[in-house]
């Protein structure tokens, strides 16, 4: 009686326990992830100010959408940033990998100066680099000059503002992808080149013939990651510019900050939220799908 | 070298049609020798914001704006950090930027290692359906959840308070996801052993899961430790008071003010960024692991 009593609750407990593991994490998730994007949804038909109530106004947040000039602006601001950082991340990251992956000397030691602008926050990098581009004090003018190159005020004017924002960004970024490709290019068996040496290929050919190809998971990751990335940014931008001058460095996300909890529009923001929430959905699947399709 | 070579030629005794051989500087050791440059004027190049950071945090501010802009302050001011100090509430910045971080790390990796465990060594109803969904909210962008988040946590009454600034973003997926996939790897006959001696389910968790899960506690400690320590966002829209600031916060909004100069804001960058680098020098393994070995994340 007694030891089947005990087996009939270990039985349950064991139902029940994986239920109650997960429980905290579930709830959570529900919570303020998964009702939250309902919610979005729900708010972009509403009109809605901060405060007050919401009422039902239809698609006519959408159609505002398209047809406000900012927003398009900050659509275009994004891609802008997005092509001016992943290739280049990707790319810097790649050759900085390669490098690091011969016999060199000190190798941990230049591994640990790539990657540590990746630890450090987004407000700190963009502090620096704020402080880097001031137009009279900053080192990166005092450099240019040091070539004969007059600096301009980077981030007063609306041409170099995203270019100052898109050059901080790979100093972060970089060294995230070259750790990435360091893992990949590891990863690569040795027996490849030896065969390759033994048909006389040079070194290009090497990396053109069987480095690159062999990688192609590792980029097709870093790609996806780093769009992603791209299109979310938010931390740099707000604090190196606050998406001036003008609208020259508004991107997707600050200007959802920005309509939502400056101007208190959450209505029309949670539009802007839907669009760029099925914008990255579209993103990432076809990338996936690309991804997949040519290994 | 090549001065040498010219000069044994003109004596004739370089056979210049042969090909010159120096015992030391094989193709290798120069392709391996301009690589260590490339890569030395590289690193001097991803160090130089951060040793200009240290220039300006302790030159005096009428150096900083000196005529001739150079890297080695004329004077070591030390004082400039207390200055910063006292210029802005950043101390208590620090405070709550502690709290949170440490909390959060203790909540997220206590409740991801527990339901990393239940994903990994339960068969339940539901199990795959939940995980993917879980899964399916890394690439969801966060930002989009930002309006619903700020009426939650209105609602519940968490603005302004460290419970709107840990628990919301306490269910990490990525967490989850790695703490599944390291439990995996342990043996079931442990947990079977164990439910034979008599132990509850939750004891197995406490007993034989955590004391065989260390290093994937410290990849999670160290990077739910340096995503709470680095948010902006989250805090921005969790928090108005200037007396609940976290630093990232704190420093953002500094930047502009007219009362800090910029020997202090590079002074408090400092101080923020400090605790982070010492953390990634002493983990730098778990770092590089973590972010590889997974689905990684920003």
């Amino acid at each position: 009686m007694v030891s089947s009593l005990s087996k009939w609750y270990e039985k349950r407990s064991i139902k029940i326990a994986p239920y109650l593991f997960i429980a905290p994490n579930i709830i959570l998730f529900l919570t303020f992830m998964v009702i939250p994007i309902f919610f979005t949804f729900y708010i972009s038909f509403q009109q809605w100010g901060m405060f007050g109530k919401p009422s039902f106004i239809g698609l006519e947040n959408y159609s505002r959408m398209f047809g406000d000039k900012v927003f398009w602006i900050s659509l275009r601001n994004t891609v802008y940033y997005t092509a001016g950082t992943v290739p280049f991340s990707a790319a810097l990251g790649l050759i900085g990998a390669l490098m690091l992956n011969q016999k060199v000397p000190l190798r941990a030691i230049f591994r640990t100066i790539f990657f540590a602008p990746v630890v450090v926050s987004l407000v700190a990098a963009g502090l620096i680099w704020s402080w880097m581009f001031n137009p009279n004090y900053g080192l990166f003018n005092e450099i240019l000059s040091k070539f004969g190159v007059h600096g301009v005020d980077w981030l007063s004017s609306s041409t170099w503002a995203m270019p100052a924002v898109i050059l901080t960004t790979l100093w972060v970024r970089i060294g995230y992808c070259l750790v990435i490709y360091l893992a990949g290019l590891q990863a690569v068996p040795d027996s490849l080149y030896e065969a390759a040496d033994m048909d006389g290929a040079n070194g290009w050919q090497k990396f053109w013939r069987i480095t690159l190809p062999t990688i192609k998971p590792t980029t097709t990751f870093i790609l996806v990651m780093e769009i992603i990335h791209g299109f979310m940014v938010f931390d740099l931008v707000f604090t190196m510019t606050k998406g001036g001058p003008g609208y020259s460095t508004t991107v997707i996300v600050q200007y959802i900050y920005q309509k939502a909890f400056t101007e208190g529009e959450m209505g029309y923001a949670s539009a802007i939220g839907t669009f760029f929430f099925f914008l990255v959905m579209i993103l990432t699947l076809v990338q996936m799908r690309l991804g997949r399709e040519k290994q | 070298m090549s001065d040498n070579k010219a000069l044994l030629a003109k004596e004739g005794k370089l056979d210049v049609s042969q090909p010159l051989s120096l015992p030391r500087l094989s193709p290798k050791k120069i392709k391996t020798t301009v690589i260590f440059l490339v890569l030395c004027g590289m690193a001097f190049l991803f160090l130089l914001p951060f040793i200009w950071m240290l220039s300006t945090a302790l030159k005096t501010p009428a150096e900083v704006t000196a005529k001739d802009t150079h890297i080695i302050p004329d004077k070591l001011m030390w004082s400039n950090f207390s200055d910063a100090l006292h210029a802005a509430p950043f101390a208590g910045y620090v405070g709550n930027s502690l709290i949170v971080s440490i909390l959060a790390v203790i909540l997220t990796v206590f409740i991801n290692c527990l339901a990393g465990y239940a994903f990994a060594k339960y068969k339940f109803r539901g199990r795959n359906l939940l995980f993917l969904m879980i899964l399916s909210t890394l690439i969801i962008p966060v930002q989009i959840t930002m309006i619903p988040n700020f009426y939650i946590l209105k609602y519940l009454g968490w603005i302004n308070s460290y419970a709107g600034l840990i628990v919301p973003r306490a269910a990490e997926a990525f967490g989850l996801f790695l703490a599944r996939q390291y439990i995996m790897n342990i043996p079931d006959s442990l947990i079977e052993a164990a439910r034979i001696d008599g132990a509850s389910e939750f004891k197995i968790f406490r007993k034989v899961i955590l004391p065989n899960i260390k290093p994937l506690i410290a990849v999670l400690v160290i990077f739910t430790f340096m995503w709470r320590w680095n948010e902006l966002a989250w805090p921005l829209i969790a928090v108005s008071e200037q007396s609940m600031y976290t630093v990232q916060l704190g420093l953002a909004m500094l930047k502009g003010e007219h009362f800090i100069n910029w020997t202090q804001l590079m002074s408090l960058t400092l101080l923020s960024v400090i605790p982070i680098l010492i953390v990634f020098l002493i983990f730098q393994r778990y770092f590089i692991k973590g972010m590889v070995g997974s689905g990684m994340k920003e």
